[in-house]
């Protein structure tokens, strides 16, 4: 596979706070990451820091030719303007502006995608409904619908299924099953049991990256990230992922 | 109606209060939606400040104000790209420190001191012909920018995270928006005060919302009702003789109060 975004080395935080050290972590075509990692442990920094919110003080990212500008992005449901009086065809049409066409007309090409996809989406009969209006799986699934109008070649989404009811996270990880052939997808989240049958590589993420890669998490890892004992339970993660720890008496 | 309006006074407030609702109207919602009232009333009464010395210079004094809520407008933008989070602290001292030097300096003006109130509650009927053309340019800088930049506006609106990774300009985006609202507070200042510039800038945008919930159309209606509420406000203040600045706003606030009233009453009878 190749490799289509290189973070190396990157450092970066907010006033004078560090949240991130020395990070680095490499995206490949067609993967499947999954960021866990405490509250305040970096994780949406991680995004931030890929998708270019906030600046690295140190350190680099890189990307493989006409990926830079090919980064779709699923935000935390509450970090944007709820009460914005704006129907769902319209929030998607918003992922259709960049920074060199956020002057131009909206293209018909645009509207037609937008219909397009959320009728993939299955919000077909909710196009011109406000945003308020919509259920929480529904806005999720807006969410999603803005950031593939842009045809984008990695997806990030940044906890997506918080505040999700089971019906709705399966739908979510039904939509993440049928975009995984079509591109990159690294998701962030403090639960990874929803992704357990379709992830590709976890990141475990503490300011350091304690760990990246597959087939070797224990609970070892995850006391070290997450600073305290850990149990790992094995509902719905394959078995090959969870050896037991040494320690497996200790709570 | 022909009789009021062959006074040029009231051509002037005519004008004043058309050309006010226009950039309330365009502007207000933004305000509104990316909740920027607190920082509108500091710009407002910062604009104290500036009227205050420009009495004192002997200049316009619609210059002080443009002057002082232009810089103020810059430094609270560049306070939150940074980041600092001392927004509401610095909005805070700027509009009480603003007053305070609005007050000393009308007092330092030699000869007849100007009325304080005036400048606190407006005077529709006093805005002179050379004010309106001044106002014309602003709703014409305001009016231009806002249908240049209105994708980005939104974009900002809606949800500033999103737009960075879009990479918009979000800081210029921003302070344009924030240099715009001053602009248009300067404008209102001339029709209903600065104690009363929040109430026209929310008043139409909380009727229009009453009414639509898609955000260009809310723009449309926002100018519609300030229209609306600024020329009834007006003619009621001329057959009652009551103070032009507080009627337009109370005729604004019974307005909302009605289409709330009426809405509520309709969605009973209508519950589906």
């Amino acid at each position: 596979m190749e490799t289509i975004i290189t973070v190396e080395k990157v450092t970066c935080g907010y006033g004078k706070r560090a949240v991130l050290e020395d990070v680095s972590l490499k995206i490949e075509e067609r993967d499947f990451v999954l960021i866990i990692g405490p509250n305040g442990g970096g994780k949406s920094t991680l995004l931030k820091a890929i998708l270019g919110i906030v600046v690295p003080w140190s350190g680099k990212i890189t990307f493989a030719d006409g990926i830079g500008n090919r980064l779709g992005y699923v935000p935390q449901s509450a970090r944007f303007n709820r009460s914005f009086p704006i129907s769902a065809l319209d929030m998607v049409r918003t992922g259709c502006i960049q920074g060199n066409n956020y002057l131009r007309q909206t293209s018909r090409e645009s509207i037609d995608r937008s219909r397009e996809i959320l009728r993939k989406l299955s919000l077909e009969n909710k196009l011109h409904d406000n945003i308020t209006d919509l259920s929480g799986g529904q806005l999720q699934r807006v969410l999603i619908a803005r950031a593939l109008v842009s045809d984008p070649a990695v997806l990030f989404l940044d906890e997506p299924t918080t505040a999700l009811d089971i019906a709705s996270q399966t739908d979510l990880i039904d939509i993440l099953i049928g975009l995984r052939e079509k591109m990159s997808i690294v998701v962030v989240t403090h639960d990874p049991t929803p992704y357990a049958h379709i992830y590709q590589r976890l990141a475990c993420l503490n300011s350091r990256l304690y760990f990246h890669g597959r087939g070797e998490l224990n609970s070892a890892t995850l006391e070290k990230v997450y600073g305290c004992p850990v149990e790992l339970l094995g509902h719905g993660i394959p078995h090959t992922l969870l050896p037991p720890h040494p320690e497996a008496h200790r709570q | 109606m022909n009789g009021i309006l062959s006074y040029e006074f009231m051509q002037n407030a005519l004008a004043a209060a058309i050309l006010a609702s226009i950039v309330c109207g365009l502007i207000g919602p933004f305000v509104v939606a990316r909740r920027m009232v607190f920082i509108s009333g500091g710009l407002s009464h910062t604009a104290f400040g500036g009227l205050g010395i420009a009495y004192w210079m002997g200049i316009r004094p619609i210059y002080g104000a443009i002057a002082f809520v232009l810089a103020a407008a810059l430094f609270l933008g560049s306070l939150e790209e940074k980041k600092l989070n001392q927004n509401d602290l610095f909005i805070g001292i700027l509009w009480a420190v603003g007053v305070a030097i609005g007050i000393v300096f009308v007092h330092l003006t030699p000869g007849y001191a100007p009325d304080l109130m005036s400048f606190l509650f407006g005077n529709i009927l006093t805005v002179p012909r050379t004010d309106i053309a001044i106002m014309s340019v602003l709703v014409l800088i305001v009016v231009g920018t806002v249908a240049v930049f209105y994708k980005g506006f939104v974009a900002i609106a809606l949800d500033e995270e999103f737009a960075r990774a879009r990479r918009l300009p979000v800081y210029g985006l921003k302070t344009g928006l924030t240099v715009l609202t001053a602009l248009t507070i300067v404008t209102l200042i001339q029709v209903v005060g600065i104690l009363l510039v929040i109430a026209l800038l929310t008043i139409p945008v909380a009727i229009a919302s009453e009414l639509s919930m898609n955000f260009r159309k809310i723009i449309g209606l926002s100018i519609a009702t300030g229209i609306t509420v600024c020329l009834l406000g007006l003619s009621i203040s001329y057959s009652i003789e009551f103070p032009s600045g507080a009627t337009i706003i109370l005729t604004g606030g019974t307005l909302l109060a009605t289409v709330k009233i009426l809405k509520r009453f309709a969605l009973k009878r209508s519950p589906n």
